[in-house]
C-alpha cells in the first residue's frame, strides 16, 4: 500500500490487489462536519451524481456504465469522526476478465473526475431541476431512517449522547436544512468548496501504480485548486457519573434498547478486547447471557467508538423486559470491571479482534473505509501496529479499561399502550 | 483429484463425491488471507411436507429455521466455543430452500471445519432447550414484523399465491413454533441432514484431500433415503389477491407489484434466472427508459428495485420501492411491459444490458458467500454454476422478449402497499 500527494491537498491510495475480480476506486471530499454545511454537502454529491458535461443525464451515465461492463457508480456521505466525506464509490470488473482485452479503468476514473470538475450545468449553473429533484429525494430519505427501527434508536442514542458535538449530526443534515437550499446558495457552495476541499483518492485492484497515478492526475487535471480547509479534530469528551435515561414512543412491536457508556481509558487497544469480551464477539457476554440464557432478545451486542472514547449496546426485546435486560446488560459490564472471566473469553476474544483486523483487507470497500476513517481522524494505527498491539493486551489491562467504563445515556423506544 | 479451470471466470475448483454421497467442492483462492467452509444441506422454509418410512408428514412452519438455531447446541456445549478459540466466526442462516452453516477464519482452519461438521451433524436436543428457543425465535419473528420491506414482500407473495407455502415465512410464526418438540427436530434432522442431500463447499487455500479426509473421518458412512417432498400442485398464474393494503410508522408509501411467472424445467434453471434477472435490468433497472422517466418526473426515488425469483414450484417477479403513488407507478411499470412485449426491445439498448449482466455476473465471484451459495444451489439443482459464461451466450433478445410477452402480463400481477399509519385518518 502507498498513499502519495497527486496535487495540493489531493491525495492516492494504492492499494495492489489480485483477490478481485473488480477495481474499486473513491474519490471523497473530507470537510469539517458543520450543521450549515452538512444538508448542503449531502445536496452536492447527489445533485453532482446527477450528469456532467458529457453525459447530462442519469440516463446516459447509466448507459456509459452498462457499456462498461456494469461498471458501478455511487454517491456515498459518511461522518468520520468529526468529519464529513463525501464523493463517489465506483468499481469495474478487471481488464484481465473482459472479451478483446477491452479497457473500462480509464473511462470510469475519467468519469470520476468530471462529476467533480464538469457537471451537467444550465445557464452556467448547476441544474436547477436537479437540485429540486433531489432535494425531494433527500428530504425522503431523511424521513425514512425511521423506517429502520434499530438504526433509528441506536442513531437517536448517538444523537443524545453527542449532542453538539459533529459525531451527533444528523449525516444528511435536517429536513429543514435541506429545504432552505436554492439553487444560488448551491452553486456558490460548490464553487468555494471545490479549490478547497482535502480530496481522497484511493485505487485497489489488480492494475499497476504508475497507470492507476497517471489516470487518476489525467481525471482530476483541471480540479482548481487555491486556499485550504483544515480537517476537524478530534474530540473526546470526559465521562459523567450520572446516567440520563430517555424513552419514546412509536407504534412498533418490538422495543429497542440502546445504552451508551463513555470511557476515559486511553488504552486503545484493551479497550477494544473489552468491548469484543463484553459484547461484539459470537461468545460475548451480552450473546451468552442477554440471549441464550435468559432468552431476552434476538440480537444483543456492543459497538466500540474508540476514536470518541464511547461503547454503545443494542438489543431488541419486549416492551415489560426493559428492566430486566438493562439490570442484565449492566450486570454484564460490572462483570468485566471485577474480572469475571475465564482465560478462553478472553483469547477468543483476542482471535475475534484479530480476524477482524485480516478479514478488513479482503474487502477493497473496507479497506477504503478504514482508510478514510483514520484519515479523517488523524489516525497514525495501521492494521499490523493494530494487531500487535492486540497481542500484547494482559487481563489487567482489559479489567482496568473496564473500570474506566461509565454509563452515560440509556434510550429506550418502545411501543404504544394499547 | 481434479483440478478443473475456468479461464473466464480466473476461477478454479476441485471436487469429488463421497462415498457416503456427500459433494464437496473446494474454491481456490490463494491470495486471500481468509478461509470459508460453507455446510449446506437441500433443505429449508417451504419443505413442510415430506414422505417418510412411505409416510405423508406434515411439520410446522419454521421447523428448518428452528433446527438451524438448536443444531449449534452440543451435549456438552462445546462447539462454538471451541470455534471462537480457534477465531473463527460461524454462522447460519434458513431460505425457502436450503440451511446452511458457515465460518470464516484466518487461523486453524481444519480444526474449525471438524468442529462445524460435527455439531451439524449431531442432534442434541432438550425440552429444556427447545423452550427456550422459542423466546429467542418469538423476539427475531417480532423483529421482522417492524420490518415494513421484509413485510411488503411477505404480503406481495401472499397476493401471488393461493396455496404455496412460500406464504408462510421461513421463521414461522409464535404460535407454529410453538408446536415444535424435541421429537420433531429429531425426526427433520434424521430425514434432511443426511450426506448425500448435503454439500461442503470451502473457499480459499485448503486442500481437497485434507477437506475429504475431515468429512469422512466426521460424517457418517452411508447416507439416508432420498426424501420425498411436496410444495402442492403447480399454481395455475392467476394471482389469489389482485391488491394487500397495510398500514406501519412509515415515513412514505411503499409499494411492490408482482408477476406470476410460468415454472422453469429442472434443465433450465440457470437459464431461466438470467432471463428472468435480464429482463428485470430491461424492464425496470437503472439504465432503463422507464426509470429514468419515472425518476425524472419524480415518481420513484433511488429505491425503486426488483428481482426475478425461483423457488421450488413458483417463480414470480416482483418490482417496487417508495413511490407517493403506487398504483400510478405500478401501472407504468406494466404499460412499458406491454409496450416492450409489442415493439421489442431497442438492439442498442439490449447490447447494452448484456454487458452489465455480463458484468454483474463476473462481480459476483468477489464474494465467498455468493459462490457457496450459487455453487450449493447449483448442486441441489442439477447445475453447473461455474458454466454461467457459456449459457449466457446462448440467451437472445427475443428469449427476454418471449418472457416479458407471456409472463409480465396484468392478469398474473397484483400489489402489496403499506401506508405510513396516519393514512387512514388523512383520507
Amino acid at each position: 500500500m502507498t498513499r502519495q500527494c497527486l496535487m495540493d491537498n489531493v491525495y492516492l491510495t494504492y492499494i495492489p490487489s489480485e483477490k478481485f475480480k473488480t477495481s474499486f476506486l473513491s474519490a471523497q471530499m473530507v470537510v469539517p462536519m458543520e450543521k450549515e454545511t452538512a444538508a448542503l454537502n449531502a445536496l452536492l454529491v447527489n445533485v453532482l451524481s446527477r450528469g456532467t458535461g458529457t453525459l447530462p443525464d442519469m440516463e446516459s451515465i447509466s448507459r456509459h456504465l452498462d457499456l462498461l461492463y456494469g461498471a458501478r457508480l455511487e454517491p456515498v456521505v459518511r461522518k468520520k469522526g468529526e468529519n464529513h466525506v463525501f464523493g463517489f464509490l465506483a468499481s469495474c470488473v478487471d481488464d484481465r476478465l473482459l472479451p478483446d482485452n477491452e479497457r473500462v479503468l480509464e473511462p470510469l476514473a475519467d468519469l470520476l473526475g468530471d462529476l467533480f470538475t464538469n457537471p451537467a450545468t444550465r445557464n452556467g449553473r448547476l441544474n436547477g431541476e436537479y437540485l429540486r429533484s433531489e432535494q425531494a429525494n433527500l428530504i425522503d430519505l431523511i424521513r425514512s431512517e425511521v423506517n429502520d427501527k434499530d438504526t433509528y434508536a441506536s442513531f437517536r442514542l448517538i444523537e443524545e449522547m453527542c449532542c453538539g458535538e459533529a459525531y451527533g449530526m444528523r449525516r444528511l443534515g435536517s429536513v429543514e436544512d435541506v429545504e432552505k437550499v436554492s439553487l444560488q446558495k448551491l452553486n456558490k457552495y460548490y464553487l468555494s468548496i471545490l479549490p478547497k476541499a482535502h480530496l481522497e483518492l484511493f485505487y485497489c485492484g489488480s492494475a499497476p501504480e504508475k497507470r492507476v497515478a497517471g489516470m487518476f492526475k489525467r481525471a482530476f487535471a483541471t480540479l482548481p485548486r487555491h486556499g485550504e480547509l483544515p480537517l476537524a479534530p478530534s474530540i473526546r469528551k470526559g465521562v459523567n457519573e450520572e446516567c440520563r435515561y430517555i424513552e419514546e414512543t412509536m407504534d412498533v412491536a418490538q422495543g429497542k434498547l440502546c445504552i451508551g457508556f463513555r470511557t476515559d481509558s486511553t488504552d486503545n487497544a484493551a479497550t477494544m478486547l473489552m468491548n469484543a469480551m463484553f459484547g461484539s464477539s459470537g461468545k460475548s457476554k451480552l450473546f451468552e447471557n442477554v440471549r441464550e440464557k435468559l432468552s431476552l432478545c434476538y440480537y444483543a451486542g456492543s459497538t466500540n467508538h474508540w476514536k470518541k472514547g464511547m461503547i454503545t449496546v443494542a438489543a431488541g426485546i419486549d416492551f415489560e423486559n426493559y428492566q430486566r435486560a438493562l439490570d442484565e446488560i449492566f450486570a454484564q459490564m460490572d462483570a468485566m470491571k471485577n474480572g469475571e472471566w475465564e482465560p478462553w473469553e478472553l483469547e477468543s476474544a483476542r482471535s475475534a479482534v484479530r480476524r477482524s483486523f485480516r478479514a478488513v483487507e479482503d474487502s477493497a470497500g473496507g479497506m477504503e473505509d478504514f482508510i478514510l476513517g483514520q484519515i479523517a481522524t488523524n489516525g497514525e494505527e495501521t492494521f499490523e501496529g493494530l494487531l500487535a498491539a492486540i497481542e500484547a493486551v494482559t487481563p489487567e489491562r482489559v479489567r482496568a479499561a473496564a473500570r474506566c467504563v461509565r454509563a452515560d445515556t440509556v434510550y429506550f423506544l418502545k411501543g404504544k399502550e394499547a | 483429484m481434479s483440478k478443473v479451470e475456468y479461464p473466464r471466470l480466473a476461477e478454479a475448483i476441485s471436487r469429488r463425491t463421497l462415498p457416503n454421497g456427500l459433494e464437496v467442492i473446494v474454491v481456490h483462492k490463494p491470495f486471500h488471507a481468509k478461509h470459508y467452509a460453507f455446510f449446506a444441506t437441500c433443505y429449508g422454509g417451504l419443505d413442510m411436507r415430506f414422505k417418510l418410512n412411505g409416510q405423508w408428514h406434515d411439520t410446522p412452519a419454521g421447523i428448518a429455521h428452528f433446527l438451524e438455531h438448536k443444531m449449534f447446541d452440543m451435549e456438552d456445549g462445546s462447539a462454538t466455543r471451541t470455534l471462537a478459540e480457534n477465531g473463527a466466526s460461524e454462522n447460519a442462516f434458513t431460505a425457502n430452500d436450503m440451511t446452511a452453516y458457515y465460518f470464516e477464519c484466518t487461523e486453524n482452519f481444519y480444526d474449525s471445519l471438524g468442529v462445524l461438521l460435527k455439531f451439524v451433524s449431531t442432534p442434541y436436543f432438550t425440552q429444556e432447550s427447545v423452550d427456550k428457543e422459542q423466546g429467542i425465535i418469538a423476539q427475531e419473528i417480532r423483529m421482522s414484523d417492524d420490518d415494513p420491506e421484509w413485510r411488503n414482500y411477505l404480503n406481495i407473495v401472499r397476493c401471488l399465491y393461493r396455496d404455496h407455502p412460500a406464504r408462510t415465512t421461513v421463521a414461522g410464526t409464535v404460535e407454529s413454533i410453538a408446536q415444535i418438540t424435541p421429537q420433531t427436530l429429531y425426526d427433520c434432522h434424521k430425514a434432511f441432514y443426511t450426506p448425500s442431500n448435503m454439500i461442503l463447499v470451502c473457499i480459499g487455500s485448503m486442500e481437497l484431500d485434507k477437506v475429504c479426509a475431515i468429512a469422512e473421518e466426521i460424517l457418517p458412512g452411508e447416507s439416508g433415503e432420498t426424501i420425498e417432498r411436496s410444495y402442492g400442485e403447480i399454481e395455475d398464474l392467476t394471482p389469489a389477491v389482485k391488491e394487500m393494503e397495510e398500514e406501519m410508522e412509515i415515513a412514505a408509501p411503499m409499494f411492490l407489484t408482482g408477476y406470476k411467472c410460468a415454472v422453469a424445467p429442472m434443465n433450465e434453471l440457470l437459464r431461466a434466472n438470467i432471463i428472468g434477472s435480464m429482463a428485470c435490468d430491461v424492464l425496470f433497472g437503472d439504465s432503463s427508459p422507464l426509470y429514468n422517466r419515472l425518476y425524472e418526473e419524480g415518481h420513484i426515488n433511488g429505491s425503486l428495485g426488483g428481482s426475478f425469483e425461483l423457488i421450488p414450484g413458483a417463480a414470480f417477479l416482483y418490482v417496487g420501492g417508495d413511490a407517493r403513488d403506487p398504483h400510478y407507478v405500478s401501472g407504468e411499470i406494466a404499460k412499458e411491459a406491454a409496450r416492450l412485449a409489442a415493439e421489442g426491445i431497442d438492439e442498442n439498448f439490449y447490447r447494452q444490458i448484456r454487458r452489465a449482466t455480463y458484468g454483474q455476473m463476473i462481480r459476483e465471484l468477489n464474494s465467498f458467500e455468493d459462490i457457496a451459495i450459487s455453487l450449493a444451489d447449483g448442486h441441489f439443482r442439477g447445475f453447473d454454476y461455474y458454466s454461467f459464461p457459456e449459457i449466457f451466450d446462448g440467451i437472445s433478445k427475443s428469449d427476454i422478449e418471449e418472457f416479458l410477452r407471456s409472463n409480465i402480463i396484468p392478469e398474473h400481477s397484483a400489489i402489496s402497499i403499506i401506508y405510513p399509519s396516519e393514512h387512514g385518518k388523512e383520507t
